[in-house]
């Protein structure tokens, strides 16, 4: 099952489906590294709201997916964990540490347009 | 009122997907609240995982429950894998030998209300958890 990334503005948009396997987070996590590279997007927004499951490899994977961008000089804001998804992962021991996170798409959208309306100014 | 018990083959990562679907269904079936599923599936999840990760293959095993408890779920993730030296040590936060995060095991025990783990070196693991309904 492949995720859709939408390219919008500056930035781009990757939507979570339920069912991801591991195969395909790693197929994710190469093609947004790739597309923020050629589109030289300065920021992804993952939204994970229809996501059943954040087991300790996907919270791995979006870790890593964060890290990447970052290096690439871009900013990465993890949209929608749910409430029992964001139970279940602090049972876990799951952190997303130093990855921003917004209620939803919307939210991440406004805290990325305030970030960079700011940088541009500064 | 207890489910039919299902068995979930494990051989790819792909299989991991389906057991968490399957326990969630089967969770819901069996009256738990949807955050409870969400616990279920994400421990489900991670032993899935581990059987993929550590013996290739092996199965998830599902069952309804009952006991003094009332209602429940019986998980048990089975495999003929290299099975694990020193039980003590898996179950320490932060120990993995496979190069994961190494939260499998004790997370999966926060996640359930009870946990048993056999395991022989060599010859496999069994690691079977409950839940029981709130």
């Amino acid at each position: 099952m492949e995720v859709p990334i939408l390219k919008q503005g500056a930035f781009l948009i990757a939507t979570f489906q339920a069912a991801l396997s591991d195969a395909d987070l790693n197929q994710l996590r190469m093609g947004l590294v790739q597309q923020v590279v050629k589109f030289r997007s300065r920021a992804v927004i993952v939204d994970v709201t229809a996501m059943d499951v954040m087991d300790s490899f996907a919270s791995r994977t979006l870790r890593e997916i964060a890290h990447m961008i970052r290096l690439r000089g871009a900013e990465t804001v993890i949209v929608g964990i749910q409430p029992e998804v964001a139970f279940a992962m602090v049972q876990l021991g799951l952190t997303l540490e130093g990855v921003a996170t917004a209620l939803d798409l919307e939210e991440g959208l406004a805290y990325l347009n305030e970030k960079f309306r700011i940088t541009n100014r500064g | 009122m207890s489910a039919s018990e299902i068995r979930v083959e494990i051989n790819s990562d792909q299989d991991i997907v389906i057991a968490r679907q399957k326990g969630r269904v089967m969770a819901n079936e069996l009256g738990f609240s949807s955050g409870d599923a969400t616990l279920i599936a994400t421990a489900i999840s991670e032993l899935a995982r581990n059987i993929v990760s550590y013996a290739r293959s092996g199965e998830i095993k599902l069952k309804g429950i009952n006991g003094s408890n009332g209602v429940g779920i019986l998980v048990v993730a089975s495999d003929a894998g290299p099975g694990i030296i020193d039980i003590r040590q898996a179950l320490r936060d932060g120990f993995s030998t496979s190069g994961s995060l190494g939260l499998g095991l004790p997370g999966v025990r926060r996640l359930m209300d009870e946990f048993e783990i056999t395991s022989q070196p060599g010859k496999g693991t069994m690691v079977a958890v409950k839940k029981w309904r709130q």
